[in-house]
């Protein structure tokens, strides 16, 4: 039996994947009572090239950090979809911005959202973030091989203690069109 | 009771190692002097140096001190200060030490505006590894290393420290001694990054090198290239000035910080939530 | 274990272990992949009264470290491999005035500026020698984010105890993964010994117990002077043979003597391992997954994970090893440890799985080396 659920948010630097990445991450290490590792691979700029947040749950001791076979996927960018979508397995989800990206042939489940026009009618390209981690939440709830993603109770309250002030009502917002969206 | 020079100076210790004719005693005398004339206590003063024969001043001192790596002392001194604020810290380096090997440090020192006194014997050469040259040698004058004349346009300490933003600058030689301790306790009194650049004399190598070859010689040297007029000075062509070149009053380092000590706790939770999901 | 639970990074757990052990001063020049350590240490080490300073270099951030430690603070800093290359140089400051301090170095892919945001374990045998002259060091390598935390208070204990400088070898990938963390308070902190007696009597380089001398801070009415040069008991100059030898050779057994204290390992099924694997830092994680899959593979693996490199463990490894059949030694580089395991093996073969690509070791990758070492055994 698999012990491990293995998420990839993959996009370009400054989505703030790495955020939602230790949202993710500490709501299931800190509200789920699981074992979760949050690591992350960047290059030397701050802001765009390929940047990748990867999560790792488990109830048992999570001992080798990154991801070996991810159960799910976000892409955020043509480049990181298309660097996953013949590589994951046939029950994997990879879960894409169809307002932004070419679909091409997947080896896995393959679920577009229009992420970025939902952003753009929240008149702020900056909660792409959010808005996807909305949409994780709600298929985590719904699909079995990501059982162990974290409940949207556990995420909002990782949410709330992750985002400043000024901007947590509009991540709120954000967190919930996209948890509506599936 | 008033304090005496040999209550700095550790006369057991004594002779000093350097050479006959060798100006970095006059120096050391100075401080000691200076000192005494303040009334510090010795267990409130640390003297950081370096390396190289005015490095080896805190062999003779009864105050704390702490001798470092060639070029560091500053860095060194700037960690003691910040963290007691309340200790007077000396740095001693000679022209290699503190302005060639160190240069970069003395700049930014300057620049931090750490309260600390730098005094440097200024000798236009490595006396200890043999006389080579150094950031200060003066073109084109004759050294281990340069034995066709230096090619290499020395640094004016001064105005160096000047343009790096040090509040009190001065120079003085060897052979003015009222004015060295005069500006050496001044800048001890000053709160801030000050300077003394001590011309001296070095009649072992620089002086050996370039036809100065007696103590005598070199002390007439000094005494026939210092004006007191600053702006007839031109450290290129061995004219001296001697004087206060900077002498203002600006916040240090260790008063700035204190204040964001003070304020830091309530400023850190304002910090949390604006970078908090950078 | 109690204490406030957190979900940080490796190196923010560092810097909360740094305080907890008292750490109240740093200097350091920003550096990725540790730069993390430098903004969490200027924002908070003022609010409890500590200093922060930006230096201008690397070789300016270790001496001020040795000012700041004289002067009675608990020192530390964080860099990577380009910033440590230029700490060497004040790192023998800090071991030959006996100035407690930590260097946290996480580690980066080399050499030179290489690949500034990606992972190695490339610096292992310049911790050990990285400063010239003949010198013992202490060196503690974290797995994971909460050994960040309670290896980072060992640290400042051994530096404080032993009055050495302590490297904390961290790597990219421990210092950047987030995972949960009790910041405890149940590891006690201890203080360097602070000298007796009369004043005027106080010699700063007399050992004490352990060999290692009571330390006065500047200010106090203990006078003292400290250098980089040879000195004797009165830290002033003593330039004889005969106290050249005692005072290298005390620096040296001031931390062999008690190396035992200092060692920490841990074992992960090693009991009964055929195939044993010794690591650290990252790649001992890896080793751990490799250890799992082969359990389960019905193969007789097990672990010797070892957070203090320097000194050596030389007795626990020689002790594990005489059982394994196999001996494998993961590590990012392509073999520094290793070495150190060759010498304790007695003709018994051991093999390396090295990698330098920049990326993690996967656990496939240890476990099929490890397959194809024990179908030739």
């Amino acid at each position: 039996m698999k012990t491990r659920t293995e998420i990839v948010l993959a996009g370009v630097g400054g989505q703030g994947l790495i955020l939602i990445g230790k949202i993710v991450g500490e709501a299931a290490a800190l509200f789920e009572g699981k074992n979760a590792v949050q690591t992350q691979s960047y290059g030397v700029a701050s802001r765009g090239g390929f940047s990748k947040s990867e999560i790792v749950i488990s109830n048992e001791e999570v001992a080798y950090p990154e991801v070996l076979e991810p159960d799910l996927v976000l892409a955020l960018s043509q480049q990181s979809y298309d660097m996953y979508r013949s590589k994951i397995g046939k029950d994997s989800l990879l879960v894409y911005d169809s307002d932004t990206i070419r679909q091409g042939e997947c080896s896995g489940i393959a679920l577009g959202y229009p992420i970025t026009s939902t952003a753009v009618n929240l008149h702020n390209l900056k909660i792409l973030n959010m808005i996807a981690l909305g949409i994780l939440a709600r298929l985590g709830a719904s699909r079995s091989n990501i059982a162990d993603f974290p409940s949207y109770n556990s995420l909002k309250k990782s949410l709330e203690q992750n985002t400043p002030a000024q901007y947590r009502n509009l991540n709120l917002e954000a967190f919930e069109r996209g948890f509506k969206m599936v | 009771m008033p304090k005496k020079i040999f209550d700095y100076i550790i006369e057991d210790r004594l002779p000093f190692f350097w050479c006959e004719g060798c100006g970095n005693g006059i120096i050391l005398k100075s401080i000691a002097k200076a000192f005494a004339d303040l009334d510090l206590d010795p267990k409130n003063v640390v003297v950081v140096t370096g390396i190289g024969c005015w490095g080896k001043a805190d062999d003779y001192l009864s105050t704390n001190s702490l001798h470092v790596t060639h070029g560091r002392a500053l860095a060194a001194a700037t960690g003691v200060k910040a963290v007691n604020p309340e200790l007077k810290v000396i740095a001693l380096m000679g022209d290699g030490d503190g302005l060639t090997i160190g240069g970069n440090h003395f700049i930014h020192a300057a620049r931090r505006n750490m309260d600390i006194t730098a005094i440097i014997s200024n000798n236009f050469n490595y006396g200890m590894t043999g006389g080579q040259y150094s950031g200060t040698t003066p073109e084109p004058s004759f050294t281990s290393t340069s034995r066709y004349g230096s090619i290499e346009p020395p640094f004016d300490i001064c105005a160096l420290a000047k343009a790096a933003g040090a509040p009190y600058v001065a120079r003085a030689t060897v052979y003015h001694v009222n004015l060295l301790e005069k500006y050496i306790k001044n800048a001890i009194l000053k709160k801030g990054f000050s300077v003394v650049d001590v011309i001296n004399i070095c009649p072992t190598y620089y002086g050996r090198f370039n036809k100065l070859k007696s103590p005598v010689d070199m002390m007439n040297w000094l005494k026939n290239n210092a004006t007191t007029k600053l702006e007839e000075g031109d450290i290129y062509n061995n004219k001296f000035a001697i004087g206060e070149f900077v002498n203002e009053d600006k916040l240090d380092f260790s008063t700035k910080y204190a204040s964001i000590q003070k304020n830091a706790r309530e400023l850190s939770i304002h910090l949390e939530q604006d970078l908090s999901g950078r | 274990m109690t204490g406030e639970v957190k979900f940080l990074q490796g190196n923010e757990a560092c810097f909360e272990g740094a305080l907890k052990a008292g750490a109240r001063f740093y200097a350091g020049y920003p550096i990725t992949p540790s730069s993390e350590i430098a903004e969490m240490a200027s924002q908070r080490l003022p609010a409890v009264g500590g200093v922060f300073i930006q230096m201008e270099d690397e070789l300016a951030s270790m001496a001020a470290l040795v000012g700041a430690s004289m002067a009675g603070a608990k020192a530390f800093t964080a860099t990577s491999g380009p910033g440590f290359s230029l700490m060497q140089e004040n790192l023998g400051l800090a071991i030959m005035t006996e100035a407690p301090c930590v260097v946290i170095n996480v580690q980066r892919s080399g050499p030179s500026t290489g690949l500034a945001t990606k992972p190695a374990q490339a610096d292992v045998m310049q911790a050990r020698w990285g400063t010239h002259g003949d010198h013992a060091i202490i060196t503690l390598c974290p797995t994971s984010v909460q050994e960040c935390y309670d290896l980072m208070i060992y640290a400042f204990n051994f530096s404080e105890k032993f009055r050495t400088p302590v490297i904390f070898l961290s790597d990219e990938i421990v210092g950047h993964m987030r995972e949960k963390v009790v910041l405890r308070d149940d590891i006690p902190v201890i203080n360097r010994p602070f000298p007796q007696g009369d004043p005027k009597q106080y010699m700063p380089y007399k050992p004490g117990e352990n060999k290692v001398p009571p330390m006065a801070y500047f200010g106090s009415e203990y006078v003292f002077h400290a250098s980089s040069s040879m000195h004797d008991e009165t830290g002033y100059p003593n330039n004889t043979a005969q106290n050249a030898d005692k005072v290298i050779r005390r620096l040296y057994e001031k931390i062999y003597d008690h190396r035992d204290e200092i060692s920490i390992i841990k074992e992960f099924e090693t009991k009964d391992a055929d195939v044993l694997f010794i690591s650290f830092g990252s790649a001992a994680r890896s080793s751990r997954e490799a250890v799992n899959m082969m359990r389960k593979d019905g193969i007789k693996a097990g672990l010797l994970q070892i957070n203090t490199i320097w000194p050596f463990p030389d007795k626990k490894v020689r002790q594990l090893i005489s059982h394994a059949k196999v001996v494998l030694v993961p590590e990012m580089n392509l073999g520094q440890i290793i070495n150190e395991v060759r010498k304790l093996s007695e003709g018994k073969p051991v093999f390396g799985v090295n990698k330098v690509d920049s990326t993690i070791i996967t656990p496939g990758e240890i476990v099929n080396k490890a397959k194809e070492v024990l179908q030739n055994a």
